[in-house]
């Protein structure tokens, strides 16, 4: 993924759809280099940061939320028509996010249950990740998003290179800086050998199992991972929890949950 | 050199005699690196005292299974290894290999220097320093000695702690590499027990361990010390029941590269990569160069894992991209090819990879099950699906 020609201070511009603002706001965290971002880039429409909104097209979008409504179907065409690299940035982007638990379900009886007049509610049987609607050129996982990848992920369509960005297991990051493995350790539940890296393995760092934020790694054997996770004393159903959070919607960790969700029956 | 039978340069100390040990390390500059409890586990940081150490605690280990239990007693080393080894000293699971800051036109390339002390490391145990004579083959043995281990492994110094408890994944009785340890270290312990809490032998394996014993106190070792020993180390050795056919292991993989086992083996692994990255002996770095928002660039290199699908990668795609061929070179590389490439095994029997891996794969029940059906599979076809 790089810019297709090398432009000096190319156009960025930030998206937002179903989402909770998180990732994008990962950018004004990079309190240190937010400057130097600044002075790298031209800032084209980012409306958490300014009211001032230039038209496009723009050199790169940053596309942060899923797709929930036939109106966000429209905007997402168009922003990519606009967009010369199109980065997706975060849980909600890349596949589905928290609120792809309505995949699970019948979304007209969630909307029945929350609010009070339903039939003012226009949504998509299913929240859905960018890249079921339009290409993309990365894919930056998270939720949320590492501000540090984030950084390497415009650095490098700034010269023209592939972002470091690796797909393996979150225990690779865990090993590495030294963490005492919670589940060999303690039989905490740990989504860590199935979950890309990305964090830095925060959690098993302070004695909490991996909760799966940065979706599944390149190769992930959960149907192994979730048969160990039993064998520790996991339920079926926090087994099955455990695949359902803000990744709900990625094909492998749904393919796990529902194994898991009734009782008694699959693997 | 020193002969380890050479009774006069031997001692017998208490654990005041240990501390006046770290003294005399940290007085000539060395980071004293020892066992300690961290997270319900013994791993391997800074130590100052005796007071650091371990004291009490023993381990239970299994395949995927590792607890730590407290007792009263007044013992510092009856435990076996950890998920940390001393690998991890010499080679650091990231460095900066170099980095290039630019003035107008002129680029610099800087490549940063060993700062830290040299390390001593504290009640490493044989295996351990079996493990430490593979890699120096692999990084400081061939024409081009890697810098970053060279540097932090050269000035270092070696206390080596004997093992009179091992774990139910050790088996270093098969692999040659303990429970006790003849040559390779600067000193070497023994923990024995008496009626007065434990007494340490003490044996000089270098000139500079022969001056560092002289600060330690006790008194010359006696025949029977060494006769306790033998005890120690003959009771370990007993207690150790994992095997591993060594003789035989190199031939039997290199024969078997298309065994159902390996299909088997692949539907429980988890492609993590918790083995390698415990292994004492596992070397395999990636090594990325990025640039940074004000133009610099860096070159850094981590620890990596064939177990990474993008560790294979090449122009067209991974050259393993199934957990079976992951899994397979993992084992066939640690066993067979090892031999072919360093003129040694790459496994020392530390056991690590068993218990530290999440779903408990157990490298000699793996080849113990390749072995029991050995040859009885016909060599596999390719039938179109992905076997690379
Ligand atoms: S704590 Fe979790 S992420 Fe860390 S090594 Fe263990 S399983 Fe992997
Ligand atoms: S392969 Fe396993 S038992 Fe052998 S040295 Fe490596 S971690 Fe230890
Ligand atoms: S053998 Fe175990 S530790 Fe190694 S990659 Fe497979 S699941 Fe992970």
């Amino acid at each position: 993924m790089s810019l297709p020609t090398v432009v000096s201070r190319p156009t960025l511009a930030v998206w937002k759809f179903a989402s909770c603002d998180g990732c994008q706001l990962s950018l004004l965290d990079c309190e240190d280099e937010l400057l130097a971002v600044v002075g790298a880039v031209q800032i084209a429409h980012f409306t958490e940061l300014s009211r001032a909104v230039q038209e496009g097209p723009f050199d790169v979008s940053l596309v942060e939320g899923s797709i929930t409504t036939a109106d966000d179907i429209e905007r997402i065409r168009a922003i990519r028509q606009a967009s010369s690299l199109l980065v997706t940035i975060g849980a909600c982007a890349t596949s589905g996010g928290i609120q792809a638990l309505r995949n699970y379900a019948d979304v007209g009886e969630y909307t029945a249950t929350v609010y009070a007049h339903p039939e003012y509610i226009s949504t998509l049987a299913k929240s859905t990740p960018i890249s079921e609607h339009v290409p993309v050129d990365f894919e930056l996982r998270g939720c949320p998003i590492d501000r540090h990848q984030l950084l390497e992920v415009i650095t490098a369509c700034l010269t023209g290179r592939r972002p470091v960005i690796p797909g393996h297991s979150v225990c690779q990051e865990c090993k590495g800086r030294g963490t005492v493995c919670v589940l060999v350790a303690h039989g905490t539940p740990c989504l860590g050998p199935v979950t890309r890296a990305g964090c830095g393995a925060l959690c098993p760092a302070v004695d909490r199992g991996c909760y799966g934020c940065f979706g599944p790694a390149d190769t992930a054997n959960t149907s192994s991972l979730a048969r160990q996770l039993i064998t520790v004393g996991t339920s079926r159903a926090d087994v099955s929890r455990l695949f359902r959070t803000f990744n709900a919607g990625s094909p492998a960790f749904r393919e796990e949950s529902l194994t898991y969700d009734s009782p008694e029956t699959g693997r | 050199m020193l002969s380890h039978m050479d009774l006069s340069a031997s001692l017998i100390v208490d654990r005041a005699g240990l501390d006046g040990l770290l003294g005399a390390l940290a007085a000539r500059g060395y980071r004293t690196i020892g066992p300690v409890v961290r997270d319900g586990a013994v791993v391997q940081r800074q130590v100052s005292s005796t007071g650091d150490l371990p004291q009490g605690w023993h381990d239970e280990q299994a395949p995927g299974h590792y607890r730590l239990h407290h007792d009263d007693d007044s013992s510092l080393f009856a435990w076996a290894v950890g998920p940390e080894s001393p690998k991890s000293e010499f080679y650091p699971a990231r460095s900066l290999v170099w980095r290039t800051s630019s003035t107008g036109d002129v680029v610099t390339l800087e490549q940063p220097q060993q700062e830290s002390a040299p390390a001593a490391l504290i009640g490493s145990r044989p295996c351990e320093l079996a493990a430490m004579r593979v890699l120096d083959r692999v990084f400081a043995g061939g024409e081009i000695p890697d810098p970053c281990y060279r540097d932090r492994r050269e000035g270092s110094f070696v206390v080596v702690a004997e093992c009179g408890t091992p774990a139910a994944t050790c088996f270093c009785t098969s692999m040659g590499t303990g429970p006790g340890v003849e040559d390779g270290y600067d000193l070497a312990l023994t923990e024995l027990t008496s009626p007065d809490g434990p007494r340490y032998l003490v044996r000089v394996g270098s000139a500079r361990g022969a001056e560092v014993i002289a600060e330690m106190g006790g008194s010359p070792a006696q025949p029977a010390d060494f006769a306790s020993r033998d005890a120690v180390l003959e009771n370990a050795a007993r207690r150790i029941e994992r095997k591993l056919d060594a003789g035989n292991v190199r031939q039997l993989l290199a024969s078997n590269l298309e065994h159902p086992r390996w299909d088997d083996v692949a539907s429980r692994c988890l492609a993590c990569g918790n083995c390698t990255l415990v292994c004492p002996t596992c070397f395999c770095g990636a090594v990325s160069d990025t640039t940074t928002v004000d133009g610099a660039v860096e070159r850094h290199r981590r620890w990596d894992t064939c177990f990474d699908l993008a560790h294979s990668l090449v122009h067209t795609g991974p050259v393993r991209a199934t957990t079976w061929s992951r899994y397979r070179q993992w084992l066939t590389h640690k066993l067979s090819t090892w031999h072919d490439q360093f003129g040694t095994s790459g496994c020392v029997g530390c056991g690590r990879c068993i218990a530290w891996c999440p779903v408990g794969i157990d490298i000699t029940v793996e080849v113990a099950a390749i072995a029991a059906s050995d040859g009885a599979v016909p060599v596999h076809i390719e039938s179109g699906g992905d076997r690379s």
